[in-house]
C-alpha cells in the first residue's frame, strides 16, 4: 500500500449557518498531484485551508503524514490543539496563495530565508544558500535582491512557491495560484508547478487551469456545493464525465 | 512700540543661554523623549490587548483609553504627582530617583509617567490602525510557514505597520515636545518654567516669551526634519530606488499634514 500523505474523512465546515463543506473525504498518496476543480463557492479553497488549519473544521478529521491536524484526541473527542503544535504541523505543509502574500518589506531572497531561519532555526548562511538554489529553480536568481513591489505577478508567485518549498514540506497546497495573474504570465507559474509535480512533490492544487490538470494531475476531483461529486484521472473526468453537474461545469469553462 | 522691546534680553536668551537654561532645555528634551517612548510601549501593549481574544484584556485596554483620552492631561499630571501615593498607600512616586550619574526629581518622574500614560492612550489607536492596515494575507502567509502569532507579529506585521504608524507618531512627538511645558505646574524646571521665572524676575514678558517660543520652534523644526528623513528611509526600503535629495527632504519637511490637538 502506498504511503498516505493526506487522509481527510468527512470534513465539515460551517461559516455561521452556511454549510461550506458537507463531508469531504480525500486521500492523497505520496508523490501524487491532485487538482480540485469546481464552481466558485463549491468549497475547494475552504477545504485546502482546512488541511493546514487556517480554517477550523466543524466535523470529521484531517491527517497529514499520519498526524491529526489542528486537533488532538482526548477521550474519543477532538480538542483543538495549542498554537505551538499547530504551528509545528504547518511547517511540513507549504501553501501558495492566490494573491501571493509575499512579505513586501523583504527582498525575494529574504522572503525565502525568513521561515527556515526564524521557525526552523537553520543557520543563516545555509538558509541563504538553499534559498538561492530555490530561486534558481524557479528562474529568479537574478531577482534575489528585488522587493516584491518591483516583481511582476508571475515572478511574485514563483518567489512564493520558492518560499513555501524552503521549509522542505511533505505537502504543497496551491490555492488558485494563477487566478490573480495576467494571462501572459500564467504559463511561467504553471511550468514551475508542473516541474514540481514531475519531481514527485505531493500537491493539492485548486485551479481552473484544465490544461495544467491534464498534464500534471494524477487525479482530478470535482467539487460542488460542499461535496466531492466525482473524481478520477484527468482523462476520465475531462473526456467522459459521469455526473451531469461535472459535464455542465466543464462545458462552461472548456 | 518696539522701542520698549529689549533686544538685548532676546539675544542673550537665544545665543548666550546660562546653565539654568541649558538644564531646562535638557529637561524638556529628555522628558519628551522618555514620555514618548513610554507612550509607544504602552500604546503597543494596549493595542495588542485590544486585539487579544481575552475579553478581560480587551476591557482593560478600553478602560485605559477611555479614562486617559477623556480627562485633561493637566489633571492627570497633578493626579499622578500628588494623588497616586495617597491612593495606593505606598510610595510609587519617590521624592527623587537616583539613576547612577543622574538624579531624576520626583516631579519629573511623575510628569513622565503622566505624559507617557496619556500618550499611550493616543498611541493605541495609531498602532491599531497601523496593524489593521496590513493585509490579512500577510498573517496567513506567516502562519502557513509555521510562525506563531508573536513571531508573525514581530517579523511580518509590525514592520509593515510601522510605515503607517511613523507619520502620526512623529506628529505625536511634536505635540509631546510642547506638552512638556505643563510639567512646570508641578515644579519641573523645563523650558517654559525657565522662561516664566525669568519673566517674573524682570517683568519683561515679550522678550522672555518670544525667546522661549523661538526655542520650542527650533526643537519642533529640527524634529520635523528628522521625522521626514525617517519617513523617507522607511519608504525607500520598500521602493528600492534612489536617494532622496536634501531639497526634497526639506520641502516635504515643511508640508506635513498636522493633526491639531488641544
Amino acid at each position: 500500500m502506498t504511503e498516505l500523505i493526506v487522509h481527510a474523512v468527512d470534513v465539515e465546515k460551517r461559516f455561521g449557518r452556511l454549510e461550506v463543506l458537507k463531508g469531504v473525504s480525500l486521500d492523497v498518496a505520496k508523490r501524487e498531484t491532485i487538482c480540485i476543480i469546481g464552481p466558485s463557492g463549491s468549497g475547494k479553497t475552504t477545504f485546502i485551508r482546512c488541511v493546514n488549519h487556517l480554517e477550523k473544521i466543524d466535523g470529521g478529521r484531517i491527517e497529514v503524514n499520519g498526524q491529526l491536524i489542528g486537533y488532538r484526541e482526548r477521550n474519543g473527542k477532538l480538542v483543538e490543539d495549542g498554537e505551538r503544535s499547530i504551528a509545528k504541523q504547518r511547517t511540513q505543509i507549504g501553501m501558495v496563495f492566490q494573491r501571493f502574500n509575499l512579505f513586501p518589506h523583504k527582498t525575494a531572497l529574504e522572503n525565502v530565508v525568513e521561515a527556515p531561519v526564524h521557525v526552523l532555526g537553520v543557520p543563516k548562511q545555509q538558509a541563504a544558500d538553499e534559498a538561492q538554489e530555490l530561486l534558481r529553480r524557479v528562474g529568479l536568481l537574478g531577482k534575489r535582491d528585488t522587493y516584491p513591489g518591483k516583481l511582476s505577478g508571475g515572478q511574485q508567485q514563483r518567489v512564493a512557491i520558492a518560499r513555501a518549498l524552503a521549509m522542505k514540506p511533505a505537502l504543497m497546497l496551491f490555492d488558485e495560484p494563477t487566478s490573480a495573474l495576467d494571462p501572459e504570465v500564467i504559463g511561467e507559474v504553471l511550468e514551475v508547478m508542473e516541474e514540481l509535480a514531475h519531481e514527485g512533490m505531493t500537491m493539492i492544487v485548486v485551479t481552473h487551469e484544465m490544461g495544467f490538470a491534464r498534464v500534471a494531475a494524477d487525479r482530478v476531483v470535482m467539487m460542488d456545493d460542499g461535496r466531492i461529486i466525482e473524481e478520477g484521472t484527468p482523462e476520465q473526468l475531462f473526456d467522459a464525465p459521469e455526473h451531469a453537474r461535472t459535464k455542465q461545469f466543464l462545458s462552461k469553462i472548456l | 512700540m518696539l522701542a520698549a522691546f529689549d533686544w538685548h534680553i532676546l539675544w542673550d536668551r537665544i545665543f548666550r543661554p546660562d546653565s539654568a537654561f541649558a538644564s531646562a532645555l535638557f529637561a524638556t528634551i529628555y522628558i519628551a523623549v522618555i514620555s514618548q517612548v513610554l507612550g509607544v510601549i504602552l500604546g503597543l501593549l494596549a493595542a495588542l490587548m485590544r486585539m487579544s481574544r481575552l475579553r478581560v484584556l480587551q476591557l482593560l485596554s478600553g478602560l485605559y483609553v477611555w479614562v486617559f483620552r477623556g480627562t485633561p492631561v493637566i489633571v492627570q499630571i497633578f493626579f499622578v504627582y500628588l494623588g497616586v501615593n495617597l491612593l495606593f498607600g505606598v510610595t510609587l512616586i519617590p521624592n527623587s530617583l537616583n539613576l547612577g550619574a543622574f538624579t531624576l526629581g520626583g516631579a519629573a518622574f511623575a510628569g513622565i509617567l503622566a505624559l507617557g500614560f496619556n500618550e499611550g492612550a493616543y498611541m493605541r489607536e495609531i498602532i491599531r490602525a497601523g496593524i489593521d492596515s496590513v493585509d490579512k494575507g500577510q498573517l496567513e502567509a506567516a502562519r502557513s510557514l509555521g510562525m506563531r502569532h508573536g513571531l508573525a507579529m514581530r517579523r511580518i506585521v509590525l514592520p509593515q505597520a510601522a510605515r503607517v504608524i511613523v507619520p502620526p507618531l512623529g506628529n505625536e512627538f511634536n505635540n509631546m515636545l510642547k506638552t512638556t511645558s505643563l510639567l512646570f505646574f508641578i515644579g519641573v524646571m523645563e523650558l517654559w518654567g525657565n522662561a516664566e521665572i525669568g519673566y517674573s524676575e524682570t517683568f519683561k514678558p515679550v522678550e522672555y516669551f518670544a525667546a522661549v517660543a523661538l526655542w520650542y520652534l527650533l526643537l519642533t523644526t529640527i524634529w520635523t526634519v528628522i521625522q521626514s528623513w525617517i519617513e523617507r528611509r522607511l519608504a525607500v526600503s520598500e521602493r528600492d530606488d534612489s536617494e532622496v535629495t536634501l531639497g526634497e527632504r526639506l520641502r516635504s519637511a515643511f508640508s506635513p499634514a498636522y493633526r491639531g490637538r488641544a
